[in-house]
């Protein structure tokens, strides 16, 4: 119990200074995508939710899983598609419209 | 398939996604990679949730089923708004996201207490505050954003004492939770006050200060998703919650910065006041106007045109006309750039997102750093809706409330042409002394008519 909350928080903080390093290399042009599509990322939160809609330990749990799959399942699809349909939009100079 | 096999594979999926959403944002940086980003994003999605449907412990798929389905079915049409509704689609994918970490923290509470380690029923708690908080502060963004609600910031005295001791009480009731998690009843609360935390913490933001605060509540949605992780023991949560996290406080740091607000400042949601009204200054200066004509034989003579749009060129749907404007212009050899101010707009990125939607190419659009080396060079600046972004006073006058705001040096250009509908002052109500120099123009009129005309004039006599 100890050791696994040791390696979650060493994971923590590695992913943390990881999305440090990556995201300021993100140029300020992209910043509306860069927000949709961690969003969209974030929305992993769903695996949660599938194994509790998924196991039927308590009636509450279930629904609470079940709408917590909804919620999250539209930030995917949503996230994705949009964050696609911006970046499509940038285009350089010279390019042919499409 | 035994459960110790599907675990394992289920956790290599886990290790494949986390490694491909972290090169889904490395890809992200450029424009010209950055679609491909999205590609390993939605891989990784994939498999992460095929992994997750062996999981041994599920014992029916009927529920999972209708709520994938009916998410998608939401999904997609928020996927789908028009470009210049993104800012309270982003308030509200926020909102769904902070939705989802409140009730599988709520959930697990109920399945697993009271026999909650001290550290676990810490980190749950963390997750249900910052996820309540987030979900009631996001519908209330997303409510201003959409002009549901009164955009206009409420202020009362003791504000901020009211919200931060409404958090405090919330803590209280964590740590008590945390020392003795048979105490059921108590729950309900840290979900509760949160939620009322969150429409306090959003009733004093102004439209400007917008963009700051979806990046705040973009971080507070990655950190209670991260903290989730910790909850479920699912490290792929950690790091996708810990990516959002460090993306949300990377953009609100710069926002913050941009709005010349300290960052605890911004932390504490101290935000929109400083209101101070500049009365008693009402005396008419003079200031020199131009029409259609003067002004489009003005850009027609230059070499360099910088434009420096603002909320105000979104909110009148300009960027069209501001395109053929630029097309005009391009035709008769004037180099066009754009300079664009980290905080114009209602969100980061806002400005960029409306200008590559009319097709303007995206080496065409300078950040603020980029442009200020420049405007010495540049014939005439062109603002089209915006104010305080390029008010000279941030730099010159000590008195100024937004004294030591980074702004863009419209100012150093030759000519100067502001696109306003009139005299009034911008969001901060101070005055901006940009519009009484000799050197600036003032086009009065909105913004997509004006620059319409323009480019009516520049076609070759507009008298039609």
């Amino acid at each position: 119990m100890k050791l696994d909350l040791l390696s979650s928080l060493y994971v923590f903080m590695l992913a943390a200074f990881i999305g440090f390093e990556v995201i300021r290399r993100v140029s300020p042009l992209l910043h509306t995508p860069l927000m949709s599509l961690t969003n969209a990322l974030d929305a992993i939160a769903v695996v949660g939710a599938i194994i509790l809609a998924g196991e039927h330990k308590t009636t509450l749990a279930t629904i609470l899983g079940t709408i917590a799959i909804i919620s999250a399942t539209s930030n995917i699809v949503g996230g994705f598609i949009i964050t696609d349909r911006m970046l499509r939009m940038f285009k350089p100079s010279g390019a042919k419209k499409a | 398939m035994s459960p110790a096999s599907s675990d394992l594979i289920i956790e290599i999926a886990y290790i494949i996604a986390a490694a491909l959403f972290i090169l889904s944002l490395k890809w992200l940086s450029s424009p010209t990679t950055a679609r491909r980003g999205v590609f390993a994003g939605e891989a990784g999605m994939l498999l992460a949730i095929a992994g997750t449907l062996l999981h041994h412990g599920i014992v029916d798929y009927k529920w999972i089923a209708i709520a994938l389905v009916l998410g998608t079915i939401i999904g997609i049409p928020l996927g789908r708004v028009h470009m210049t509704a993104v800012p309270q689609r982003t308030a509200l994918s926020h909102a769904f996201g902070a939705l989802c970490v409140t009730l599988v923290g709520t959930a697990e509470f109920y399945l697993r207490a009271p026999d909650l380690p001290k550290f676990m029923m810490s980190v749950l708690s963390l997750e249900v505050i910052l996820g309540s908080l987030t979900l009631t502060g996001s519908l209330m963004a997303a409510g201003k954003l959409q002009e549901i609600l009164p955009q206009r910031p409420i202020t009362y005295k003791g504000q901020n004492f009211v919200n931060l001791s409404l958090l405090g009480v919330a803590m209280v009731i964590a740590v008590m939770l945390v020392l003795d998690p048979s105490k059921l009843y108590l729950y309900p609360l840290i979900v509760v006050i949160p939620l009322f935390f969150g429409v306090m913490m959003i009733i004093p933001i102004g439209g400007a200060d917008m963009p700051t605060v979806i990046s705040l509540l973009n971080s507070y949605a990655g950190l209670s998703a991260a903290a989730m992780g910790f909850v479920l023991d699912s490290k792929l949560l950690i790091v996708a919650g810990a990516l959002d996290g460090a993306s949300g406080f990377i953009l609100s740091v710069n926002m913050s910065k941009a709005m010349n607000r300290s960052f605890t400042n911004v932390l504490f949601g101290a935000f929109g006041q400083e209101q101070a009204s500049a009365a008693g200054k009402e005396e008419a200066k003079p200031v020199r106007s131009a029409t259609a004509e003067e002004s489009a034989a003005i850009l027609a003579a230059a070499n360099k045109v910088v434009i420096v749009p603002g909320y105000g060129m979104a909110v009148s749907q300009a960027q069209h006309k501001v395109r053929e404007l630029y097309d005009a212009l391009n035709k008769r050899g004037v180099d066009v750039k754009f300079g664009i101010h980290p905080v114009a707009g209602r969100m980061p990125g806002h400005m960029n997102v409306l200008l590559a939607e009319a097709d303007i190419p995206y080496d065409r659009l300078l950040d603020m750093e980029e442009t200020n080396g420049d405007f010495q060079q540049t014939d005439v600046a062109l603002v089209i809706g915006a104010n305080d972004v390029t008010n000279p006073a941030a730099r010159s006058d000590a008195s100024s409330p937004i004294y030591g705001m980074p702004i863009l040096d419209v100012d150093k250009a030759r000519t100067v042409m502001v696109i306003k509908r009139g005299m009034s002052a911008g969001f901060a109500g101070i005055e901006n002394p940009l519009y009484y120099l000799d050197k600036t123009l003032m086009l009065f009129g909105d913004a997509k008519g004006f620059v319409g005309n323009i480019v009516r004039e520049l076609a070759g006599g507009g008298h039609a």
